[in-house]
């Protein structure tokens, strides 16, 4: 049988940990990519260039680097602003930065931009008559957003989607470096403790498979909803 | 370093010349280490590739096994396992090896390239697959023999398609290399560490840092770019 020397309920707990994580961060980069695509698609030029300019920095700096940026740098900002809050208005307020926290802003930052391609490919991959056809039958902009673009939009984003989950997932691993106690970080002290790398990560790993195992499941259910109806060729 | 530059960073307060060399050092280790991962990544990516489109599934079972578990796990364990497992395995701190694998550059050269080379055999993979039928079959009417099949028509063909996808596989190991800071490897991003617990300065550290990175992801857009250009010349209008 195995024998996790007692550390593993800490292990489970530490997979609790990253899965909350991930679902927290996939949220968060869902709604950023929303916004990022309204913003990509929409006509105002400088909104255009802000989600350009989002998108471009994000792909060219490091997970990692980004984290530890928002980790260590938020913590400096929030007691400048705590101390000026303080000190100018007499407010007493003041948010610890932990490293959960840091690692779903963070994660949910970096994926937001790619979410944001995935959602801008799929918006456009909605036919411009069906939304003409809903104009012409008196819907508003939000009716028809509601009931014919994201509906639609969503066949063709999931399998992005689905992508992007799985490198996610991954990168949750990271947030390990910044202390936060996931699965992770409580195998590489079970090991260094006990001696025994091989005991502790390659159960790891092997939850990291069947997370994602899992999740492809439940992706494939999703996809096959949102394809209800549609005529494939194969 | 030259006398004028020198003066002129030491009257900076935390870029002085003595931490501009640190993150030059970073610099290099990082070049090193994604260049090395890269090439060897490769060379073991094609062959790979080639078994993994074998029909026998006992040639190609084992390299998808390869390829699946190191795409579906994080780089970072792949990273802890060679890194804290290699001082385990029995009887090697007598043999050579240890001399090699005691410096921490090595176990992290040997997880990124057996990562990288997962990923890129399954790009060069899918390239091969989408091989035309028609270019195998005008290879075979000239009378071609499997290998030089595969040498002149198959491989030249397939990277031409794989090279998009592997542009971003290259991006992709260069911010992946930060992690090699995690086991004491000095590299850029470890170098940023350094410096930001030196001067407690988190924005100024990892900010030049950040843009370090990204002037190299720039440049390997670019390099690929004109590459992509030069490749697929073929391809492009003919009024250009």
């Amino acid at each position: 049988m195995l024998d996790f020397h007692g550390y593993g309920p800490e292990l489970l707990r530490g997979a609790i940990v990253t899965t909350e994580l991930a679902f927290a961060a996939l949220a968060l980069a869902l709604a950023i990519g929303l916004l990022g695509a309204s913003a990509k698609l929409s006509g105002s030029r400088s909104a255009r260039g802000v989600a350009t300019f989002y998108t471009t920095v994000i792909r060219g700096i490091p997970d990692l680097v980004m984290m530890m940026l928002f980790y260590y740098g938020g913590q400096v900002l929030m007691n400048q602003l705590s101390d000026y809050l303080y000190y100018n208005h007499g407010i007493d307020f003041f948010v610890q930065f932990d490293p959960f926290m840091s690692g779903v802003l963070t994660i949910g930052l970096i994926f937001g931009a790619y979410m944001t391609e995935t959602f801008r490919g799929a918006f456009l991959a909605v036919p411009t008559g069906q939304i003409e056809a809903g104009r012409a039958y008196g819907m508003n902009r939000l009716q028809v957003f509601c009931r014919i673009m994201f509906p639609q939009m969503l066949r063709h984003a999931l399998p992005g989607i689905g992508n992007n989950w799985q490198v996610l997932l991954k990168t949750t691993a990271l947030v390990s470096v910044i202390g936060l106690s996931d699965m992770v970080r409580i195998a590489e002290q079970a090991s260094k403790a006990e001696h025994a790398p091989f005991k502790f990560f390659i159960p790891v790993a092997v939850m990291y498979l069947s997370l994602t195992a899992i999740t492809e499941l439940a992706i494939k259910c999703l996809n096959r909803r949102a394809n209800a109806g549609v005529v494939g060729g194969i | 370093m030259p006398e004028f530059l020198s003066e002129l960073l030491n009257q900076n307060e935390i870029f002085t010349a003595t931490t501009v060399m640190h993150y030059w050092g970073g610099l290099t280790t990082t070049v090193q280490l994604v260049f090395l991962s890269l090439v060897i990544g490769l060379l073991m990516a094609v062959p790979l590739a080639i078994l993994r489109t074998v029909r026998n599934p006992f040639v190609s079972g084992p390299v998808w096994l390869y390829t699946y578990l190191f795409r579906g796990t994080p780089l970072l364990i792949q990273l802890y396992i060679i890194y804290y497992g290699i001082g385990q395995i029995e009887g090697i701190q007598e043999t050579f090896w240890w001399d090699i694998f005691r410096d921490p550059f090595y176990p992290a050269l040997l997880a990124f390239t057996l990562n990288t080379a997962a990923y890129t055999t399954e790009i060069i993979r899918g390239a091969l697959m989408a091989t035309p039928p028609g270019e195998v079959e005008a290879a075979k009417a000239y009378g071609m023999s499997w290998a030089l099949r595969m040498r002149r028509i198959i491989l030249p063909s397939a990277f031409r398609r794989a090279i998009q996808a592997y542009s971003n596989e290259v991006i992709f190991m260069l911010h992946a290399s930060a992690i090699a800071s995690v086991v004491t490897i000095v590299d850029l991003t470890g170098a940023a560490r350094d410096i930001y617990s030196r001067f407690y300065a988190p924005f100024t550290a990892f900010i030049a840092v950040a843009l370090i990175y990204m002037a190299l992801t720039f440049l390997i857009v670019y390099a690929f770019r004109r590459l992509e250009r030069h490749l697929l010349k073929h391809q492009s209008p003919l009024n250009q």
